[in-house]
Formats: C-alpha cells, sequence, structure tokens
C-alpha cells in the first residue's frame, strides 16, 4: 500500500486497544467454545478442564438417536426453501411493479406494504393461530411459513435496486419485443443478482432461526422445526446431560455456522447490504 | 395513461403483479392487526358461550393484572439496558475492527459468530452457562472465591442474566452497520485531521459520530423492535420467572394466548405492543427521517 505515512500511523488502534479488542473477541467466543469443549469430550470432562481429555463424538451419538433431529433437519431445510422461493417470487412481481409502473394508489399501497416492517407476523400471534385453525393448517410447515411469503423487506429492498437500474435497458428489450414479464426475467433479475443473494442468506438464516410462532403453531414431531425440536428436546427429554444438550446445540446450529465460517464475507456484506437502504 | 398504454406497462399488469403479495400481506398482517382491535373489545369463547361485546374489559382485566405491570416494567428496564449497551459495544467493535488492528479477521468473526446463531441454541448454552455450582461462570467466580449465585433463579438477577445474553447476540448484528458506514466515509477527512493534529477523541467526537448518525439511528429503530420481539431467551432460560422477575411483554402475551387461551386479554395485550410499534414508527418517520439526511 502506498498510502502516506501520516495515514498508516494516524488513529491507528494502539497497544490498549488491541489487548481491550481481544479480550472482547475472546469473551464474546467463550461460551460458544464452551460448548464446543463439552460437547466434545467425555461427561466427565464437562466442566473440568484439562488439556489431554480424550475426544469422542459419543455425544452427538447420544443426542442423534434420543430425538427424531433428522426429521427436524429436514423440516427446517423444506421450510426455508419454501420461504425463500415464495419470497423471491411475491417480492419480485410487486417490487417490480412498483419500480416501473404508474398506477393509481401507488403511494397508499407501498405505505400499506411498509407496515410490515413494523408489525411483523411475530406480533400477531393470536389472530393468525385463528386464521391457520380456520384453514385448517396447524401443524404443517405450510402453516409456519405462510405469513411470511410476502416479505415487505424484500419488496423494499428489491424495488430500491429496480429503480437503479437505467430504463434504456428497459426500453432497449422492448423494442425488441420482450413483454413486461420477459423483460424483468431478462434485464432485471440478472442484474440484481448481488440483491437477491443478500436477501437470500438473511432470509435463510432468520427462518432457521425462528423459534416463537413455530412453537406455537406446530406440535407434533411431522412439522417441527430444528429450533422448536431442540428445545423440546432439552427441555423435557434429558434433565441435566450437558454433555448431549450441547452436542444438539451445536448439531442443529451447525449447518449455518459452517457457511458463515466458509463464506464470511458473503455473510457480513449480505448483511450490510441488506441493512443498508 | 397514454405512456403506459405505449410501453406496455399498464396499471392492470401492476395490480396483478401485485396480487399475490397483497392477498398474504392482508390476509397476514393488516387483517390480523385490525382484528386484534375488534376482539379487544370482546371476551374470549369458552365452550358454548360465543364471544361478546364487552366494551373495555379487557383493558380493565389488563390494567389490574400485577403480571402484565411487571412485564412492563421489565421490559423498559430490558429496552433501556440492551439498547445503549449494544449501540455502544456495537459502535467500540466496528471502531476497532475498522482499522489495521491485530487479528482483524478473527475479531470480527468472533464479534459476529452470536448474530448467525439460533437464539434457541445459544440460549441453551448460556442456561448450562449459568448454571449454579457447575456452570463455567461459577467456576470462574470460584476462583476469585466469590460465593456461589444462581444467576437465573434469582428474582435480583434474572432479568440482568437474561439482558446480558441479549446485548451479546445483538451488538455484533448492528456492528456490521457501523462497519459499513465507517467504510464509506471520505478518507480525507482522515488525512485533513491528521493535518491539523487532532486527536483520535477529537477525530471521533467532532467527525465520526455526527456522519454516523444516520446509522445510530437506523441501528436504534431496530434495537428498540429488537427489545420488543425478543423472547426465544425467556422461553429458555427462565420462563418468565421466578415470580415473574424476568418476564417481558411479548413473554406474557405467549403465556395469556396460548398456556391459557384467553384470546379476549391476549388481544388487548397485542395492542399494547402494536401501540409500541407504530408509535417507533411514527417518531421515526416525523422525528428523525426529517433530522437526519439519508442518501
Amino acid at each position: 500500500m502506498s498510502a502516506p505515512a501520516t495515514r498508516l500511523i494516524y488513529n491507528e488502534p494502539g497497544r490498549i486497544d488491541t489487548v481491550a479488542a481481544w479480550l472482547l473477541a475472546l469473551l464474546w467466543i467463550l461460551p460458544l467454545a464452551y460448548a464446543v469443549w463439552t460437547a466434545f469430550h467425555p461427561t466427565e470432562f464437562s466442566t473440568r478442564f484439562v488439556l489431554l481429555a480424550p475426544l469422542t463424538l459419543d455425544n452427538f451419538a447420544r443426542a442423534w438417536a434420543a430425538a427424531p433431529f433428522a426429521r427436524y433437519f429436514v423440516n427446517t431445510a423444506l421450510l426455508v426453501t419454501m420461504i425463500l422461493a415464495c419470497q423471491l417470487v411475491l417480492s419480485t412481481l410487486a417490487a417490480y411493479a412498483f419500480a416501473r409502473f404508474e398506477f393509481a394508489g401507488k403511494k397508499l399501497l407501498f405505505s400499506l406494504v411498509l407496515v410490515q416492517l413494523m408489525v411483523m407476523p411475530d406480533i400477531l400471534l393470536v389472530e393468525n393461530y385463528k386464521t391457520m385453525a380456520r384453514l385448517g393448517l396447524v401443524d404443517t410447515l405450510l402453516a409456519i411459513g405462510l405469513p411470511y411469503f410476502a416479505s415487505a423487506f424484500a419488496i423494499f429492498l428489491l424495488r430500491q435496486t429496480f429503480m437503479g437500474i437505467p430504463k434504456e435497458l428497459d426500453e432497449a428489450a422492448r423494442v425488441e419485443g420482450a413483454s413486461a414479464l420477459q423483460i424483468l426475467w431478462r434485464v432485471y433479475v440478472p442484474l440484481a443478482r448481488p440483491v437477491y443473494t443478500a436477501f437470500a442468506l438473511v432470509s435463510v438464516s432468520f427462518h432457521w432461526n425462528n423459534f416463537l410462532w413455530p412453537l406455537i403453531i406446530t406440535n407434533s414431531v411431522s412439522a417441527r422445526p430444528l429450533t422448536v425440536g431442540l428445545q423440546v428436546f432439552s427441555s423435557t427429554d434429558q434433565g441435566i446431560d450437558w454433555s448431549v444438550i450441547t452436542a444438539a446445540t451445536l448439531m442443529s446450529s451447525a449447518p449455518l455456522l459452517i457457511a458463515f465460517l466458509l463464506f464470511q464475507r458473503q455473510f457480513v456484506q449480505s448483511f450490510m447490504r441488506a441493512g443498508i437502504k | 395513461m397514454s405512456n403506459g398504454r405505449a410501453t406496455g406497462h399498464t396499471a392492470i399488469h401492476a395490480y396483478l403483479l401485485l396480487l399475490p403479495a397483497f392477498v398474504l400481506l392482508l390476509a397476514f398482517t393488516h387483517v390480523p392487526a385490525v382484528a386484534t382491535l375488534v376482539d379487544s373489545f370482546f371476551s374470549t369463547p369458552k365452550g358454548s358461550r360465543p364471544s361478546v361485546w364487552v366494551g373495555l374489559e379487557n383493558y380493565q382485566v389488563m390494567v389490574a393484572d400485577p403480571v402484565f405491570w411487571k412485564a412492563l416494567k421489565n421490559n423498559l428496564w430490558f429496552a433501556l439496558a440492551t439498547i445503549p449497551l449494544s449501540i455502544g459495544l456495537a459502535l467500540v467493535m466496528a471502531l476497532w475492527v475498522n482499522e489495521r488492528i491485530a487479528g482483524r479477521g478473527f475479531l470480527r468473526m468472533a464479534y459476529f459468530t452470536p448474530t448467525v446463531l439460533p437464539m434457541v441454541a445459544v440460549a441453551n448454552i448460556w442456561l448450562f452457562f449459568y448454571t449454579p455450582g457447575y456452570g463455567l461462570l461459577e467456576q470462574i467466580t470460584g476462583w476469585f472465591g466469590l460465593p456461589s449465585q444462581n444467576w437465573l433463579g434469582d428474582q435480583r438477577t434474572a432479568l440482568g442474566a437474561v439482558t446480558v445474553v441479549a446485548v451479546w447476540k445483538e451488538a455484533g448484528f448492528f456492528m456490521i452497520f457501523y462497519l459499513a458506514a465507517l467504510q464509506s466515509l471520505n478518507p480525507s477527512l482522515r488525512e485533513a485531521a491528521a493535518i491539523e493534529g487532532a486527536s483520535r477523541w477529537y477525530f471521533f467526537r467532532r467527525v465520526q459520530w455526527p456522519l454516523l448518525m444516520p446509522t445510530t439511528l437506523f441501528v436504534m429503530v431496530n434495537a428498540v423492535i429488537n427489545a420488543v420481539r425478543m423472547v426465544d431467551h425467556i422461553v429458555v432460560l427462565t420462563r418468565g420467572g421466578p415470580d415473574n422477575a424476568s418476564t417481558l411483554l411479548l413473554f406474557h402475551l405467549y403465556e395469556v394466548g396460548f398456556r391459557y387461551w384467553d384470546s379476549g386479554y391476549a388481544a388487548a395485550l397485542t395492542m399494547v405492543l402494536l401501540a409500541v410499534l407504530a408509535t417507533t414508527a411514527l417518531v421515526q418517520f416525523f422525528v428523525l427521517d426529517r433530522k437526519v439526511h439519508y442518501k
């Protein structure tokens, strides 16, 4: 780097900053490191930190055998895929309408969309439960996902992106006789790809982690996602076998954690992109 | 609209594009919000007795419910602690990892990791961490010869213990937004400050902090929403106990709605949460957005 010397020195964190930053970072990963220790060691070492304690995968095997985690994984995978697919399709169509069409009531309709940014389905539990009961959907994956299919956040994000795409591209495609939907598919969607990736990462991590609504709307193994399964498992089945509970905990966070560690940069950039409007 | 017709972008098309999203938005956001208001004036149907108009009775029940006041008070303290703490820590973290600090990659990862993990999962880890006589925290305080303490089981410390978990989970998330904002600041500002010989604190206070104001407000709105919405860790760690010492509004709503199945009272409680969120939205829209210049 050929930056001037003043820039290199000026405002660089000193030794105290470095030490403090590291202490905070260690404190921040301490609970996780502790869980990793407990999960990979036999029960008798769960709170005894001996350097040469034997490693084991036994806790994971016991957790896996003690609850239908395979089913929970499948449920969560289906759930996040279904939600993401519906969100992408619905919000792409709606965002296109808001970005490139003129129609009566546009402002009003857009503010109705924005309402959902504040009044999230997470709060309207009781009414949404009644709706699902009326539709006969209680205890299904569809019921967990349905309130989230139309995402105000995605519509907002994509509308901003679509508005930034030059109209000339749009017009050029139209001259060639492409229909509105073809233009959307061939011009807008490919150009918005980074935004789609960003939204996808945020949506998947949100719904992988979502808990309260799935807890309320499901009551059997067949529809329970991982988070609810984990909670049922650790609060009822296990008593206080922490080795097995931490193993189950790590297991259910593992896909996200591994994805995050592998694609750190994309994750961080996606969360940034999604947050800056 | 002649222009619309010429370009093939007609209003009908627009409404058709909006239709699927709006059906779902109305069904699961707007209609339930209005239905909640209506239901809050009706009694809870029980067996053969249908619900009847009761006026403000559900709200009177709420005002007379000591658990509601406890939850409100707790939520207020929870918000007053988590909002400044998580924002302050996020800012410090971002200022650190924005610079060329030793091990920057590791630091960023360490700060951000809690954000991507499920709250239910990490709350279980914290539960273990807090376990009296056995957990890591007890072992550490034990080395210093401090007496044993049941952090989650003691009325005086339960709320504080769940607040710490919330701050730990949130700070790294907010750090990202500060980091993005810091990276977008013009480097020549720093060079100018260096030439002027401004101290680091002066540079932060007079240059960085004012320029970060839009980010701070954005993060603050998110922190307020989270203070209302975060409840997973309560379910895992304390279930609102001991003796409602750590219950929050949304957790109380969950118990009233789905443990006691009192949907009338639950509707009144939901209205309180909606009022808090609506106030936040209005303050953001009419006060903050006017004062701060977004790009």
